[in-house]
């Protein structure tokens, strides 16, 4: 496995107590695969990226407990320095908010051979040459004269695509999207998704794309992981999870999907509130709204194999005491 | 950017304009006159001081002539000072004052900058408070009360420098100290409080991101935002610097312009007060307009807005 992430948490202590964003989340990625979460705003998704290279902000977020084994370093552990040769260089990330991701102050040429002058050593001259490369294969037109525009020069779109081209300029082994089509134009997400996927596949990077999109995951990914407050629910391949969903969150996520409903149908949505991460939970944390939940719910829960491929933390589901609705995956 | 300071310079010409006309009406309301001494003169002496200065002239007549001559550049004779000309005072003192005025500024950056960058960047350790409480004290302590203290303690028991006059090189230390600790102190509370803004900025998290080193990433892609407050204040400060050195001129008697400015009020020496007056409203206009053409050299966005 290229990256092996082990029983992750990340905390925030703050004066109203300790919110557990991440609380235990294990799950590893082979090299070129396409790993999709998937979950609700708030329930972890973009801190367990960013805890992953070292970006959470300490304090008042804290590593509690995990490894991440990549190439022999433990990511969570390893020294500053050893974190920044692998961050940017061979594991790279693009945020959600291309309008605020860019410095503005600095042309986007600079910003963009960066990478290429502190990992790979390149000259001036020849880390432009690579950069101006980049942007033309994200599809910035007339890249060689644009690449010396300063980001307010940039459309949204054409921003997330220089963010893309800067995370893949030095070829990662993994590129880590965090909803990097959440805050464009419909026409445009498709056509970023689809450039980072040829990418993907030219480079051979594996990817975790996090996303609330989930016709965005069925189109692209090979696994996914579902989260919900903090933890993994439910993991599997697309196929599977999507076609046999295994945790009744999941089946509530695609029954919120509004295509899959008649026109003039009203609009499914998971009655109540996420769960305040404030609070220890010792069960299962999707139970006070879980319409199958029972007592037993109450009682620790872990994800376990339904299936080799397969693998979900409802004690129900696994007892096989309840059958959940298969939506049909990719019926879009 | 040519466009841009010539319609400025243009818009100050109005400004100017209504602050002579506002200033030479209002020297005028204040009782007394620059011949009204304690020491008694007689009528006729003194009707012919008027005379020679054309004092006995309708107000607006005296008015129409002193703006004749500004617009020549000529500044009029001070009442008090015989024999010398407002221009003459000026360009002689004022140096004094923009050479303590440039230490001050000097000290205040190397003393402010440094200071809020530490703390934004240690911040709630040692590193942050101490400073920034100093900074505090200094904001709240008066020139005539730091000023004193200096010269008591540096000048008189510690005898490393003269506790006042301005002949010898170390002799700018103690004045352009009391003068700039406000101002490095303010400015120290201003870079913590920009970086600190900067650091949590998007782009910031993308140059870690990037996997580049702290001091890349602290002094090429936060620090150009983080100063941006400071750069804002640096106008204000240089006018403030450059003026607002009268209690300091006075404390450590610093032959420069701010004594002959407050002087002059006391003296009613018309001329030197507005010619004074119009000499700190055209620097603190041209600062003003400098810190601008900066500020938007910085910002790539306002560069081009400004064609």
């Amino acid at each position: 496995m290229l990256l092996d992430v082990d029983n992750l948490r990340t905390y925030f202590h703050s004066r109203h107590g300790t919110v557990r964003a991440v609380d235990g989340v294990s799950f590893s990625l082979g090299a070129g695969e396409t790993l999709g979460v998937v979950g609700e705003s708030g329930c972890g998704k973009s801190v367990m990226c960013m805890s992953l290279l070292g970006l959470i902000p300490q304090p008042p977020g804290r590593i509690e407990s995990g490894r991440a084994r990549f190439g022999g370093v433990d990511l969570l552990a390893c020294s500053a320095s050893e974190l920044r040769a692998v961050r940017g260089c061979r594991i790279s990330m693009v945020f959600q908010d291309p309008m605020t991701s860019l410095n503005p102050y600095l042309r986007v040429s600079t910003q963009v051979v960066e990478p290429l002058l502190y990992h790979k050593g390149l000259s001036q001259p020849a880390a432009l040459e690579q950069a101006i490369a980049a942007l033309d294969a994200v599809g910035i037109p007339d890249a060689a004269r644009r690449i010396h525009a300063y980001p307010y020069e940039f459309s949204g779109g054409m921003r997330q695509r220089v963010m893309i081209a800067m995370a893949l300029v030095t070829r990662p082994e993994i590129l880590i999207a965090d909803e990097p089509t959440t805050a464009l134009d419909v026409t445009v997400q498709a056509q970023i998704l689809e450039r980072v996927r040829t990418m993907q596949r030219e480079l051979g990077t594996a990817m975790i794309l996090v996303t609330h999109d989930l016709g965005v995951v069925a189109g692209v990914c090979d696994r996914i992981l579902v989260m919900y407050a903090g933890r993994i629910v439910e993991s599997g391949t697309v196929r599977a999870v999507f076609g046999t969903p295994a945790h009744p969150y999941t089946a509530a996520l695609q029954k919120s999907i509004p295509a899959l409903h008649r026109k003039g149908d009203p609009l499914y949505t998971i009655g109540g509130q996420p769960p305040d991460l404030r609070r220890e939970i010792a069960g299962c944390a999707f139970a006070e709204r879980c319409e199958f939940a029972v007592e037993c719910c109450q009682r620790p829960v872990e994800l376990r194999p339904l299936t080799a491929e397969h693998w979900t933390a409802c004690t129900r589901r696994l007892a096989g005491d309840i059958t959940l609705p298969g939506a049909g995956t990719t019926s879009r | 950017m040519l466009r841009f300071v010539v319609s400025r310079l243009a818009q100050a010409v109005p400004v100017m304009f209504l602050i002579a006309t506002a200033t030479f009406f209002m020297v005028r309301l204040a009782p007394g006159d620059p011949f009204a001494d304690e020491k008694r003169i007689p009528e006729e002496i003194l009707a012919n001081l008027r005379a020679t200065y054309g004092l006995d002239q309708p107000l607006a007549v005296q008015y129409g002539r002193y703006m004749r001559n500004l617009l020549r550049g000529d500044l009029g004779p001070s009442y008090k000072y015989t024999g010398r000309s407002v221009n003459e005072i000026i360009s002689q003192s004022f140096p004094v004052s923009l050479e303590l005025g440039l230490e001050a500024l000097v000290l205040a950056l190397l003393l402010g900058l440094p200071a809020g960058l530490v703390a934004a960047l240690r911040r709630n350790s040692a590193w942050d408070y101490l400073p920034m409480a100093t900074a505090m004290a200094g904001i709240c302590l008066p020139a005539f009360v730091l000023g004193p203290l200096l010269a008591l303690v540096f000048g008189i028991w510690l005898g490393w420098f003269h506790p006042m006059g301005w002949n010898v090189a170390s002799d700018r230390v103690l004045p352009a100290l009391t003068l700039g600790l406000y101002y490095a102190a303010y400015i120290a509370r201003l870079t913590r409080a920009g970086m600190i803004e900067i650091l949590s900025q998007d782009f910031v998290r993308t140059a870690r991101a990037k996997g580049l080193p702290e001091h890349v990433v602290v002094l090429k892609h936060a620090l150009t935002g983080g100063i941006q407050p400071v750069l804002s204040f640096l106008g204000p400060a240089i006018a403030g610097l450059l003026t607002g050195s009268f209690i300091v001129e006075t404390v450590f008697f610093v032959p420069g312009l701010g004594r002959f400015f407050v002087n002059a009020a006391f003296n009613r020496d018309y001329t030197l007060v507005m010619g004074t007056v119009l000499f700190y409203a055209a620097l603190i206009i041209v600062l003003n307009l400098a810190v601008d053409v900066v500020q938007a050299w910085l910002n790539p966005r306002a560069r081009e807005a400004m064609g």
